[in-house]
C-alpha cells in the first residue's frame, strides 16, 4: 500500500471528477432486417433487451466494487438505415420509437445508431432516414442520430450535405418549444469511426462484432489539476505532464472496460481515450487551455495548445490501453463546457475560431447554437467546411449545430442536463447558397505532395 | 477482493475504533493500517480483504458511510487493483 497513490487517486475521483464517462454496448442489428417493418421493430427491441438487459446493473456493480464513478451506459446500433431498408415502408420514424422503447426498458439515457453513411451517395433507404429525423428527433428524448457525410477516400458528398442544411433546420423547427433541443442529437459526420462509445455520434459499425462493449473515459479535472502544480514550467513539462496523467486516467477505463466485458460475456473493443467535459464546475477542456496561459478559451494560441493537449492525451493514453479507438482526443462541444460557455459569451470563443481548433483535436463544430434564421445553405456549407477539414487532414471531424428557433445572437439557450446551455453566436451573414445548390460531390484528395 | 478504505476527516477519539469494530462485525480481515496527518487532516488507510465478508461490497460501503456521516469523516472503498493499474506500468 503506497500511501501517496492512494491520496492521489482518492483526490482524482473525489475532488477532480476522475469518472468512466460511457460504458457503450455496441449491438448489432442486422439479423433484425424483415420485410414487414412491425416485426423488425420487434425484432429490434427483443435483440436490445437480450443483449443490454445487464448493463445498467453490471455498470453499477463496477462503481460498487472498483469505486469509480460511471456516469452513463448506452447504446449503438448498426446505422438503422441498413436495417429498416428491407422494411416495405416510406416511414422511418417507428424504428426510432423501437430503439426509444428498448433503451428505456435497458435503463440507458441514451441509444445512437439512427444514422445513415452517405459519403459516397444515397439509397432509398438512406433517404427515407434523413427524411425522418425531424420527426424521430423531436418525437423521441433518447435517440441519437449521425450521417456519415464523407470520408478521406471518397471525398465529400455535396447533395447530401445540402439536405442535411435542409433537414437540421426542420429538427430546429419540430423542436423549437424546447430551444430546438432535437439538433443537439444529430451529428453530420466526415470519416465517422465505427466504435465511437461517445454520443450524439455512437454507431455500432458495419466492421464490428455481434456485440461489443467499449469505454470513453473522461477526467479534464485531472488533467488541469496535474497542470496547476507546474505552473510557469516550459511546454514540454506541460506535455509530459498531460500524457503521465492520460496514461492513469486511460488505466482506469482498461480496467473499467475489461471487467465490464466480462460480466457481460461480450468481447471487449476498445477505450476511446478523450477528454470529455460537461457543464459542471472543474469540468472542463476550455479551463485546461487558460491553465497553460490563455486568458480566455480563443485567444490567439487556442489552437496550438489544444494540439499540444490533444497529442500529449492520445500518447498517454496509447501506452494504458491494449485498444484504443473511438474518437480519442479532446472534445470541445460549446455547450457542454462551462469554459466554453463563458468563452463564447464574452466573444473570446468565435465560430471561426473552433473551426481552426477542430483542425487539432478529435471533433468538430460541437453543440453550437446559432440564430434561428440561418439559413439551410449557411448551414451546410458550415457542414461542408468542417467536412473539408476532416477529409484533408485524415481525421474525424463532425458538426452538432443547432439553429434555436426564435433566438438571435447574444441571447442564451437552455437544453438541460448534460446537453448544457449555450449562448447563441453569431455566423458569417455571406451567403454559400449559389456554392451549396451545385450539388455534386467534391473528389477525394491527393495524398501526396502534402503541405 | 483485496481493497483499500479510506479515511479523512477532523482527527478526534475513536475513528479507527470504530471503523475497525464495523468491519470486524461484517468478517472483513485488515491486512494494514497506515495513518498520517494531512493539512490537519485525519488520512487513514487500511488494505483489507472482503473475500469472506459477510455482506456485499454495497452494504459494506452503506455500513461505512453511516459511519462516515456520524463521525464527519469521508469514508470510500476502492479496488486495490485500481492502484496496481493506474501507478504500475
Amino acid at each position: 500500500m503506497n500511501q501517496r497513490e492512494v491520496i492521489e487517486t482518492m483526490k482524482m475521483i473525489q475532488e477532480e471528477k476522475l469518472d468512466i464517462r460511457t460504458i457503450t454496448m455496441g449491438i448489432s442489428l442486422r439479423d433484425c432486417a424483415d420485410e414487414n417493418p412491425e416485426r423488425a421493430c420487434a425484432k429490434i427491441r427483443d435483440k436490445i433487451g437480450r443483449l443490454a438487459g445487464r448493463l445498467a446493473a453490471v455498470g453499477e456493480e463496477i462503481e460498487d466494487t472498483y469505486g469509480v464513478p460511471i456516469i452513463n451506459r448506452r447504446i449503438a446500433v448498426t446505422p438503422i438505415s441498413l436495417v429498416a431498408e428491407s422494411s416495405r415502408t416510406d416511414d422511418y420514424v417507428p424504428f426510432a420509437r423501437a430503439l426509444e422503447d428498448a433503451a428505456r426498458d435497458a435503463g440507458v439515457n441514451f441509444i445512437g445508431g439512427f444514422s445513415a453513411l452517405v459519403h459516397k451517395g444515397a439509397t432509398p433507404g438512406d433517404r427515407k432516414l434523413m427524411q425522418a429525423l425531424p420527426r424521430a428527433l423531436s418525437e423521441t428524448e433518447r435517440v441519437c442520430a449521425s450521417v456519415n457525410v464523407a470520408t478521406t477516400r471518397s471525398g465529400i458528398n455535396m447533395d447530401s450535405v445540402r439536405t442535411m442544411g435542409k433537414i437540421i433546420k426542420a429538427i430546429a423547427v419540430a423542436s423549437k418549444d424546447r430551444g430546438s433541443v432535437g439538433c443537439a442529437k444529430l451529428v453530420v459526420f466526415a470519416n465517422a469511426p465505427e466504435d465511437n462509445p461517445f454520443m450524439a455520434g455512437a454507431f455500432h459499425g458495419v466492421g464490428e462484432t455481434e456485440a461489443v462493449i467499449n469505454v470513453g473515459i473522461s477526467g479534464p479535472g485531472v488533467i488541469k489539476s496535474a497542470l496547476e502544480k507546474i505552473q510557469g514550467s516550459d511546454l514540454e513539462a506541460v506535455a509530459e505532464t498531460i500524457k503521465r496523467t492520460s496514461f492513469k486516467i486511460t488505466r482506469v477505463g482498461q480496467l473499467v472496460a475489461r471487467e465490464a466485458a466480462r460480466r457481460l460475456a461480450v468481447p471487449f473493443g476498445i477505450v476511446d481515450v478523450s477528454l470529455a467535459p460537461t457543464p459542471s464546475v472543474g469540468d472542463s477542456v476550455a479551463h485546461i487551455l487558460e491553465e497553460m496561459g490563455l486568458e480566455r478559451c480563443g485567444a490567439p494560441g487556442s489552437t496550438a495548445a489544444l494540439m499540444l493537449l490533444n497529442d500529449a492525451v492520445k500518447k498517454g493514453g496509447l501506452m494504458a490501453s491494449s485498444f484504443v479507438g473511438g474518437l480519442s482526443g479532446a472534445f470541445i462541444p460549446v455547450s457542454e463546457d462551462l469554459g466554453m460557455i463563458e468563452a463564447a459569451r464574452e466573444g473570446a470563443l468565435t465560430i471561426e475560431k473552433l473551426e481552426a481548433m477542430t483542425a487539432v483535436c478529435s471533433v468538430g463544430l460541437d453543440m453550437i447554437a446559432v440564430p434561428g434564421d440561418t439559413s439551410e445553405d449557411t448551414i451546410a456549407a458550415i457542414i461542408a467546411d468542417e467536412a473539408a477539414i476532416g477529409v484533408a487532414n485524415n481525421k474525424t471531424t463532425a458538426v452538432r449545430i443547432i439553429p434555436v428557433i426564435g433566438k438571435k445572437a447574444g441571447d442564451f439557450v437552455e437544453f438541460g442536463g448534460l446537453l448544457g446551455s449555450a449562448p447563441i453566436m453569431p455566423v458569417n451573414r455571406f451567403s454559400p447558397s449559389d456554392f451549396i445548390a451545385r450539388g455534386g460531390r467534391v473528389p477525394a484528395p491527393l495524398h501526396s505532395y502534402r503541405n | 477482493m483485496k481493497a483499500i478504505i479510506t479515511v479523512v476527516g477532523k482527527d478526534k477519539v475513536g475513528i479507527i475504533a470504530a471503523v475497525s469494530t464495523r468491519l470486524a462485525e461484517c468478517g472483513v480481515n485488515i491486512l494494514d493500517i497506515s495513518q498520517t496527518i494531512m493539512q490537519d487532516n485525519f488520512t487513514m488507510m487500511m488494505s483489507v480483504d472482503t473475500d469472506r465478508s459477510s455482506v456485499s461490497i454495497k452494504e459494506l460501503k452503506a455500513q461505512l458511510a453511516e459511519i462516515g456521516k456520524r463521525m464527519a469523516l469521508i469514508i470510500n472503498i476502492y479496488n486495490e487493483e485500481l492502484f496496481d493499474s493506474m501507478h504500475r506500468v
